[in-house]
């Protein structure tokens, strides 16, 4: 069974919009979707190196702010023409607090 | 030998218990008690009682002659005080201690009441029983109510209420109303409808306190100051399992009282029904879970073996003229994908989601006939591939061949009505495409057809297509895969139809898909606020990056700061205060920029707020050098300095900036003000610029030296400087108005011709006195330092969530 660690509140994610974790490894980029469900991927994308929390959210989806590649907040996959992808970490919501795998360190440790 | 079997709560799943025993003809003897002073009733018909389309008699299910036929002995109006399971007995409020075989839980739930200041104030009531309905029955017209919450619960009050004449107001924290059950599309109708019914409806608002006046509740504050006066205030904001008295037994509880597949809790001989329960995780809301845990419970108690499953649920709303209805999981996601319909003109929305070819969840707004059918389909995971192209029509076009658009437009007949805003048929747009109107400009110039509303573009194109065939291409591209309307039709339909939010735009517009994408939704949170300055919120989380942080992201993630300097003029002080700025936050480039200011880049987005905070205080602002707004306005020194100066070059575009920043525009706008015909600040390309010579000041627009090099156009010659500044004022506001988002004007000049600019602003006084007020108004509210704001407001958001960069790495 998985423990969770409590990162903040709901609402200190705006809805359609992000926030970071920040890691020894880097930043985990945490997103609310319009439907209150909440993603955490990398932040760093792999064409170069943009900032992902920083992108428009658009279902569950979000734009790279540097130069519009679009990812899938479920898969952490680029979607149509262009290739790659990010790590993703389980997250969830609970009474309106959210919570990340506590193994998400360890996982970023071992990539 | 016969069962005594004591039930604690006379409710809808322990009422349904007693039904399924007394049909089956079980042996037993009840003793039932309920916390109020009356038997069974259907309690989700209180909203029709309440709204005054039933009567409380008519929801009784069960009467005093119900229980007497089936030897019931009732205390009503009697609470069990407490449970000894050791030797299995009850005991009553009044000290009475029954014995028990076997005892059942029914005891639902409680409405959830937020411990606001002011909660306990008289006129404070939840919405849960006959009390509580009663109480908004007695309000009468004229008076006031609040409502807090805009689920499900909230909005039967609030209409049952408005429908007696009370004067509504809901509020609701979350976004839009009914936010479980609803997307934001159906959402949008929904509150469209409530308003229309004179309820008013205050979304993404937060309560802070309730007001009283000598105990009684008066009015209730919210957090941004609004107060809304009330007589009663209803709170419906959720509701918690009732297990108070099953946790002072010893039985096992979590968020409601543990029960297994039998409904059986931790003690073998009590059962749990209903909202009271905890289920392999789930507590429950809705009846139709708890009817199939009576049957199960029933069957327990008899000791025949019965298993309760969970089930996909669905919701409707009982307002009448709100049909709505939802099921299932409709969030996006990877692998899924969104059928959606929509029709503007009756109001319907339907969007079913799709996975692995299965229906997993649906939400309907308007239309709810096939709700049904298709709630079926969910749960019984029907395999809709032969049907996907039609399903959204329903049952009544499943079965034949699916319907080609095309073939569906030239299968219509001449007579079929194609715009209904005009009254234009099939045969007229034919007639006209035939005689030469080969594009949607020439049939709306030439039948007028798709001209006013514009929701038949897409059948008037499909006619262009089937009667001209190869020969037609659609010209004008959508804005995006969101949409087939341009950003002209867009910005058009948003005057025209008066839409004043993004859900609206979606919905009245026709949006294919749910909330729109990186490309169409800065675009129309502009149009947005542009159109409705005073109506719109502007939504950050639709703006890009740098409009939303206030500065220029750079390719390392960093961001670079410029603070306004009016009319490129700056002092010793405000250079000093840049100066330490750059110091104190390690700026790596600090840089003169070609718009005479200074750029420093390279600042940690966590920075932001604090270098703000600095420069805010040496009286510098945001230069919105990261804008769609208002850049720079370049000056020369003019006659206070020069010796070729005609006018006062500097202190005009210090006007200009003073008077310009901090509005919003389709795309960046650039200004310079050069103090003779020599030209020092380049004021021939920019967007607006103005040449003083010795009769006065020479306007020109539509400049630029970007990408596209560009000498501004005459817009006028004036004699004062306030005439130069209304000029430019009037310019900016109809720019702002018309153009497409991302045109710089001297795109959208190209398209409109400087003569149509001309004719509104230079020759028709009055209508550049109307531009001019309208920018002033759109002004009261978006000029303002963001800078400033974000320091008081939001300096919060620019920090990590959270930090674990101090905890040791594997
Ligand atoms: C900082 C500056 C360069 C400098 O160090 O001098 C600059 C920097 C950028 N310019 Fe510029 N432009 C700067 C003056 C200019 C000028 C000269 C001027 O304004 O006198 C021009 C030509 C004049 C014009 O705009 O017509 C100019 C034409 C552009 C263009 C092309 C615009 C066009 O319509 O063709 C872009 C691209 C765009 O806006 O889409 C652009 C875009 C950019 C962006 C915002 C690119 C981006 O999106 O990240 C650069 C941001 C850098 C940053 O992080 O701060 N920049 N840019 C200048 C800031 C002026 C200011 O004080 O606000
Ligand atoms: C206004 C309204 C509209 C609704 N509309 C819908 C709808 O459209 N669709 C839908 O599916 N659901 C709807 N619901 C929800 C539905 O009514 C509930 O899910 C259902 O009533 C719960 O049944 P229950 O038997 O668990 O609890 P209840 O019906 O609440 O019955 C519990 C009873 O136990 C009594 N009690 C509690 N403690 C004690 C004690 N210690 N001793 C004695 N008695 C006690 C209480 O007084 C209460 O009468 C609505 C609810 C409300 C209030
Ligand atoms: S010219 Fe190009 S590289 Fe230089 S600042 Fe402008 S946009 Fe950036
Ligand atoms: S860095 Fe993300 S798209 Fe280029």
């Amino acid at each position: 069974m998985s423990d969770w660690i409590d990162i903040g509140a709901l609402g200190d994610i705006p809805q359609r919009g992000a926030r970071v974790v920040k890691t020894p490894l880097g930043c985990v980029a945490v997103f609310r979707t319009i439907l209150d469900e909440v993603f955490a991927l990398d932040n760093a994308c792999p064409h170069k190196g943009g900032p992902l929390a920083e992108g428009i959210v658009h279902g569950s989806s979000v734009t790279c702010p540097l130069h519009n590649w679009v990812f899938s907040l479920e898969t952490g996959q680029a979607q149509g023409a262009d290739d790659g992808g990010v790590a993703t970490y389980p997250a969830r919501i609970d009474a309106g607090r959210v919570y990340l795998d506590a193994n998400f360190l360890q996982m970023r440790a071992a990539e | 030998m016969t069962q005594k079997i004591v039930v604690i709560g006379a409710g809808m799943a322990s009422g349904r218990v007693l039904e399924h025993l007394s049909d089956a003809g079980a042996d037993v003897e009840v003793t039932l008690f309920n916390a109020e002073p009356r038997g069974n009733y259907n309690r989700i018909m209180l909203s029709p009682v309440l709204s005054g389309d039933k009567t409380y008699d008519e929801i009784v299910t069960h009467d005093a002659h119900w229980y007497a036929e089936r030897g019931v002995t009732c205390r009503f109006g009697e609470k069990v005080a407490s449970v000894d399971r050791g030797a299995k007995t009850v005991t009553a409020e009044n000290g009475d201690v029954l014995p028990y075989d076997k005892l059942v839980f029914g005891t639902g739930s409680n409405p959830f009441i937020i411990p606001f200041p002011g909660h306990d104030l008289e006129g404070v009531i939840a919405y849960r029983d006959l009390e509580d309905t009663e109480r908004m029955m007695g309000l009468g017209e004229g008076h006031k109510a609040v409502v807090i919450g805009g689920g499900l619960l909230g909005l039967e009050a609030a209409a049952g209420m408005a429908a007696r004449g009370v004067d509504v107001t809901v509020v609701h924290i979350m976004g839009h109303l009914m936010e479980r059950q609803l997307d934001e599309a159906a959402g949008y109708l929904l509150r469209k409808a409530l308003i229309d019914k004179g309820i008013t409806v205050k979304c993404s608002a937060n309560s802070k306190e309730i007001l009283g006046e000598n105990g009684h509740v008066k009015a209730l504050l919210l957090d941004d100051g609004t107060e809304l006066p009330c007589d009663l205030l209803v709170m419906a904001v959720g509701i918690r399992p009732n297990v108070a008295l099953a946790q002072d037994s010893g039985l096992q509880v979590g968020k409601g009282i543990y029960v297994d597949d039998q409904m059986i809790t931790s003690d073998p001989d009590v059962l749990a029904v209903g909202e009271c329960v905890e289920h392999d995780g789930a507590i429950f809301g809705l009846v139709a879970p708890l009817y199939d845990q009576a049957k199960v419970a029933a069957q327990t108690l008899m000791g025949a073996k019965a298993t309760f499953v969970q089930k996909e649920l669905s919701t409707k709303l009982k307002v009448t003229g709100c049909d709505l209805f939802s099921a299932g999981d409709f969030a996006d996601g990877e692998g899924r994908e969104d059928i959606v319909f929509r029709d503007p003109a009756r109001g319907v929305y339907k969007r079913l989601v799709i996975e692995d070819n299965r229906i997993i969840g649906a939400v309907f707004y308007g239309d709810t006939a096939d709700s049904n059918w298709f709630f079926g389909m969910i749960r019984d995971k029907t395999d809709i591939s032969d049907m996907r192209e039609t399903l959204i029509f329903g049952p009544a076009f499943q079965g034949s061949a699916p319907l080609d658009p095309m073939a569906a437009v030239a299968a219509l007949p001449p007579d079929a009505e194609i715009c209904g805003c005009n009254g234009i048929c099939k045969g007229t747009i034919v007639e006209a495409i035939t005689g030469g109107a080969s594009d949607l400009g020439a049939v709306r110039a030439t039948t007028k057809a798709s001209a006013s509303c514009g929701t038949c573009t897409g059948l008037v194109e499909q006619l262009l297509a089937v009667t001209m065939g190869d020969e037609f291409e659609s010209k004008q591209a959508g804005i995006c895969g969101c949409t087939d309307l341009t950003h002209e039709e867009v910005r058009r339909l948003i005057k025209s139809q008066e839409l004043k939010s993004m859900a609206a735009v979606h919905q009245e517009l026709g949006w294919k898909t749910s909330c729109g994408c990186h490309v169409c939704r800065p675009a129309i949170n502009y149009y947005l606020l542009a159109d409705w300055p005073v109506e719109y919120q502007d939504d950050p989380q639709s703006r890009f990056i740098n409009e939303r942080k206030h500065a220029n992201i750079q390719k390392d993630g960093t961001f670079s700061v410029v603070p306004r300097m009016w009319g490129g003029m700056t002092t010793p002080n405000e250079l000093r205060a840049i100066a330490d700025a750059a110091e104190k936050y390690d700026v790596p480039t600090v840089h003169v920029t070609g718009g005479q200011r200074i750029d420093l880049l390279g600042v940690r987005g966590e920075d932001l707020p604090a270098m703000w905070a600095d420069l805010n205080r040496a009286g510098l602002v945001s230069g919105h050098a990261y804008a769609k707004g208002l850049r720079t306005v370049k000056t020369c020194v003019g006659t206070d300095h020069c010796r070729f100066g005609t006018q006062d070059s500097t202190g005009l575009g210090i006007k200009l900036e003073k008077k310009l920043w901090g509005s919003w525009s389709p795309h960046k706008v650039k200004l310079a003000v050069s103090g003779c015909p020599r030209n020092c600040a380049e004021a021939t390309c920019k967007d607006i610029g103005v040449v003083c010579v010795d009769s006065g000041y020479q306007i020109g627009v539509g400049g630029a030296a970007g990408m596209d090099l560009k000498e501004t156009q005459r817009l006028a010659d004036v004699a004062s400087e306030q005439e130069a500044i209304d000029l430019a004022t009037a310019f900016m506001q109809l720019y702002r108005e018309n153009a497409k988002y991302l045109d710089r004007p001297y795109k959208w000049i190209a398209k409109v011709g400087l003569d149509w600019v001309k004719e509104r602003i230079v020759d028709d006084l009055d209508e550049r006195q109307a531009l001019i007020e309208r920018f002033e108004l759109s002004q009261s509210i978006y000029q303002k330092d963001p800078w400033a704001e974000h320091v008081a407001e939001q300096a919060n958001a620019y920090q990590p969530i959270a930090d674990f960069k101090l905890e040791a790495a594997e």
